[in-house]
């Protein structure tokens, strides 16, 4: 605090801007309105590089609300920064497909480089190094974000480069631009990425039909959301046109899904990239058809780098008369806003990213009410997924019923695949639902695959023996990732790997979540190291029991599946590291050394227990 | 006549609107819980009060402090199926924090105690996380203990809607990081305005906010539910 002043007294007398007069600057901007906490708090860190106590006190006056629940947002999101960070922030994506991919031997190598311990800033404050959950960039691993900027392709050659760049304590915005590059790489169009609409001709058709019966089309047409579960879009936009505004300020809100966080999914950020139109437009129909004069995007954390191209896109459309006041001279006034997140997978869940967009802890909400009548500042919101509000415009252009001829009898039109792991040519792939994955396997120049992952560790591993099955909503649903794995992958590892995944992300509120993912995670840690037993398996079997039943959303509830779908299919992964025991000790009378090992700087052999044994 | 549903084959009466929790508390049933309090909305995080509703499907899990009462639903309570999820998410709360029964002022007085009483759970079971939770011994008047913790927001709701502090918030996230914020820069309980008499002081199932210089007044062995299992209270006044 004294600290805090006297810096901010000699910036003053040096006529710098004080970091009061900066948080001044972002409060203002942003109206003191605290259901805009989460930007106030990202622009304000990526300012003064980290929210200190006297930050958080600062912008909890600002806005008026009480400093415990603006620490108590700050806390909850991984890329908000309560303690001191370093100059350079470097965070390894930590998928499985990184992993396979080499990221742990290259973040090995740079703690090494830089003399570090990963998770810890470095003595001279220059450096931290640690992971993160998957960035997003699987089919362009393995990727790091650097102060938050994704970097994608890292290998050997480019690690000293950048270990170089950081001792030289290059500003991140003048390193190498090509490092920055993110491809699209789409391998494969169907109806929406070859969809050929002119910009604005999707929403004029809507406007011409009139809010009823472009709603009566998009039933017709059979959408059905694309971020996995499934729930018929025209059902969700009308129960939100049907449901009436609350307290003084009636209205209703459309909002874009782009928490794009389920491992092995990139789709929408090459959608957001190369289709962002197709998404605004989208937005825009939904508007329309639910009578909201505004839109929010929530854009993963992860994405930062596309805040300013969106931006733009929206700056172009309103100079273009599609979006404002009065669009295309139809007296429909409507816009966008766009929200970022910061690092919390929990918020692609819709009732906890409206909470993220109103400044709260991303919690899941007791439902009922669902969104559609309480929802974003407790008016009628219709959350939809980017791909979902991308092909909402084919609907509005061509017809529900063409729409329709499209996919399966209950899953129509395409659907868009982000293809990683073992195969020739990572992407994206998009086919009419109803394509078998051995269809998928083959285009994308995998063989002698094992598994795969469908829709993200809270999806399906299917094995060789199902490749026939259909990805549709009545085989095989989807958010959209497509994680392949070859017969040299050993399945325990990927599952393992999804354990601590959902250990990091749930979100705590509720027990078996909370408690359950972390006795999943030990479980799995305990048998990696050779200290399982059938027992352990057991217990695995039961935690699945427990957290599928009673868990309060959708993460606690399929948190244990791929623990679930690798036990079932891929057995032997797990057995060959158990012990012929009923029972085995967690403990490891050498490992409780690994302390005293530490401090005294040992690792001979001398400084071990004989209790291996020689095989 | 009024409406009735079925709870392990007994008919409760409900008015409209009411929980299960409620109408199941009203009839004198008791349905476990912990984060669920009868002068405040339900949180439902603790997930102990889960029952299962019987349907064409064979059936499906809800946490019966949401859960709306219907007219002809039919619910299981005190199943082996049900207690047995139950025992573990209580072992779960005994590995995640630290709980010392014998040394707590608590003990005897707290539903987290009495509750794994009434259902038999015999041991932690689960390998201990033994967390770092720093005590707050800051306030003239109140000790917090964290190491007792079981987030159930009770005095996050009280001290908010009844008090009109604002002293606690929830947040952080996942088990690490999910904690009691308390309304200072400091973090110090003694720099908020807080006081003893508040009802945010008084609402803690567990011995997270004890009251200093009155402990162990009534010795243990004859506290409230050492004399009575906590089943058997249901109709008596909640703290």
């Amino acid at each position: 605090m004294l600290h805090c002043e006297s810096s901010n007294q000699i910036k003053q007398e040096l006529n710098i801007m004080s970091d009061h007069d900066i948080i001044d600057q972002v409060l203002a901007r942003h109206g003191h309105d605290g259901s805009r906490l989460m930007q106030i708090l990202r622009e304000t860190q990526e300012q003064l590089s980290w929210l200190a106590p006297a930050t958080l006190t600062h912008i909890a006056d600002g806005i008026g609300w009480p400093r415990a629940q603006v620490s108590g947002t700050a806390a909850f999101y991984s890329f908000f920064h309560t303690r001191q960070r370093g100059k350079y922030c470097v965070l390894w994506s930590d998928n499985i497909t990184d992993r396979m991919l080499g990221n742990a031997e290259l973040m090995d190598a740079m703690c090494k480089k830089l003399w570090l311990e990963p998770g810890r800033v470095s003595e001279d404050g220059l450096v931290s190094v640690n992971t993160t959950s998957c960035t997003g960039m699987c089919d362009q691993g393995p990727a790091l974000l650097v102060n938050y900027r994704a970097i994608p392709r890292m290998t050997q050659a480019r690690l000293g480069e950048m270990v170089g760049l950081i001792r030289e304590q290059k500003p991140v915005a003048e390193w190498p631009a090509e490092w920055f590059e993110v491809e699209d790489n789409i391998r494969r169009k169907d109806i929406l990425l070859g969809h050929g609409l002119k910009k604005g001709q999707a929403l004029k058709a809507a406007l011409e039909r009139g809010p009823q019966a472009m709603l009566e089309e998009i039933k017709a047409g059979k959408l059905r959301g694309r971020g996995g579960a499934g729930f018929g879009t025209g059902l969700k936009w009308e129960a939100c046109r049907n449901a009436s505004g609350h307290g003084p300020n009636p209205a209703h809100y459309v909002v874009c899904n782009a928490d794009e966080g389920e491992p092995g999914t990139f789709k929408d950020r090459v959608l957001l990239t190369s289709y962002a139109d197709l998404v605004f437009e989208g937005m825009s129909i939904a508007a329309y058809v639910v009578g909201a004069r505004k839109g929010l995007l929530y854009l993963r954390g992860e994405y930062r780098y596309l805040l300013e191209p969106l931006e733009s896109a929206l700056a172009a459309r309103r100079s273009a008369g599609l979006l404002g006041a009065n669009i295309l001279g139809q007296g429909f006034d409507f816009d966008i806003e766009i929200h970022l997140g910061a690092g919390a997978y929990v918020c692609g869940e819709e009732s906890a990213l409206i909470e993220s967009l109103e400044g709260k802890p991303g919690r899941p909400r007791i439902r009922p009410p669902f969104p559609v009548t309480r929802g974003y500042l407790d008016q009628p919101t219709t959350v939809n997924n980017v791909e979902t509000l991308a092909a909402s415009c084919l609907i509005a252009a061509h017809g529900g019923a063409w729409y329709a001829g499209h996919g399966t009898e209950k899953s129509a039109g395409s659907k868009i695949l982000s293809v990683s792991g073992d195969c020739e040519r990572p992407g994206i792939y998009e086919y009419a639902y109803g394509t078998t994955v051995r269809q998928v396997l083959e285009d994308c120049g995998a063989t002698d695959t094992q598994a795969v992952q469908i829709s993200g560790p809270s999806g399906i591993c299917v094995g060789a023996d199902e490749f026939g099955r259909r990805i549709a909503f009545e085989d095989l649903p989807t958010a959209g990732a497509f994680m392949v794995f070859d017969e040299t992958r050993d399945m325990f590892e990927v599952a393992r790997n999804f354990a601590h995944f959902f250990a990091h992300e749930s979100c705590g509120f509720c027990t078996p979540c909370r408690v359950g993912t972390t006795l999943v995670r030990n479980t799995m840690d305990k048998i990696s190291r050779g200290h399982g037993s059938p027992y352990d398996i057991n217990e695995l079997f039961k935690l699945h029991r427990v957290m599928q039943g009673a868990s309060h959303c959708g993460l606690g509830n399929s948190a244990c599946n791929p623990v679930f779908d690798t036990l079932n299919k891929f057995r032997p992964a797990y057995e060959r590291r158990l012990k012929s025991l009923d029972y085995e000790p967690a403990f490891d009378l050498d490992a409780e050394l690994s302390q005293a090992r530490q401090m005294t700087g040992r690792d001979d052999a001398a400084a071990h227990l004989q209790t291996k044994e020689t095989t | 006549m009024s409406a009735t549903f079925q709870l392990d084959g007994e008919d409760i009466p409900f008015t409209p609107g009411q929980t299960i929790m409620q109408a199941a508390k009203a009839a004198g049933v008791y349905i476990p819980h912990l984060c669920w309090h009868p002068d405040f909305p339900a949180h439902g995080s603790c997930k102990l009060c889960t029952v299962k509703l019987i349907d064409a499907h064979g059936g499906r899990f809800g946490s019966s402090c949401t859960m709306e009462a219907q007219a002809g639903m039919s619910i299981e309570n005190r199943t082996a199926e049900l207690d047995d999820k139950r025992r573990t998410l209580l072992q779960m709360f005994f590995v995640e924090g630290n709980h010392f029964c014998p040394s707590c002022e608590k003990s005897g007085n707290c539903v987290l105690q009495a509750t794994a009483y009434e259902l038999k759970m015999m041991s932690p079971h689960f390998d201990m996380f033994y967390p770092d939770r720093p005590v707050d011994a800051s306030h003239p008047d109140v000790l917090l203990d964290f190491n007792r913790c079981i987030m159930c927001s009770l005095c996050v709701t009280a001290s908010r809607d009844v008090d009109r502090k604002n002293v606690f918030a929830m947040g952080g996230r996942g088990i690490l990081g999910r904690k009691i914020h308390i309304n200072s820069e400091s973090g110090r309980l003694a720099d908020t305005d807080f006081a003893v008499t508040d009802r945010a002081a008084n609402i803690c199932p567990v011995g997270v906010i004890l009251t200093k210089r009155k402990g162990f007044a009534v010795p243990i062995g004859e506290r409230r539910y050492d004399k009575a299992p906590i089943s058997e209270q249901v109709k008596e006044p909640t703290a």
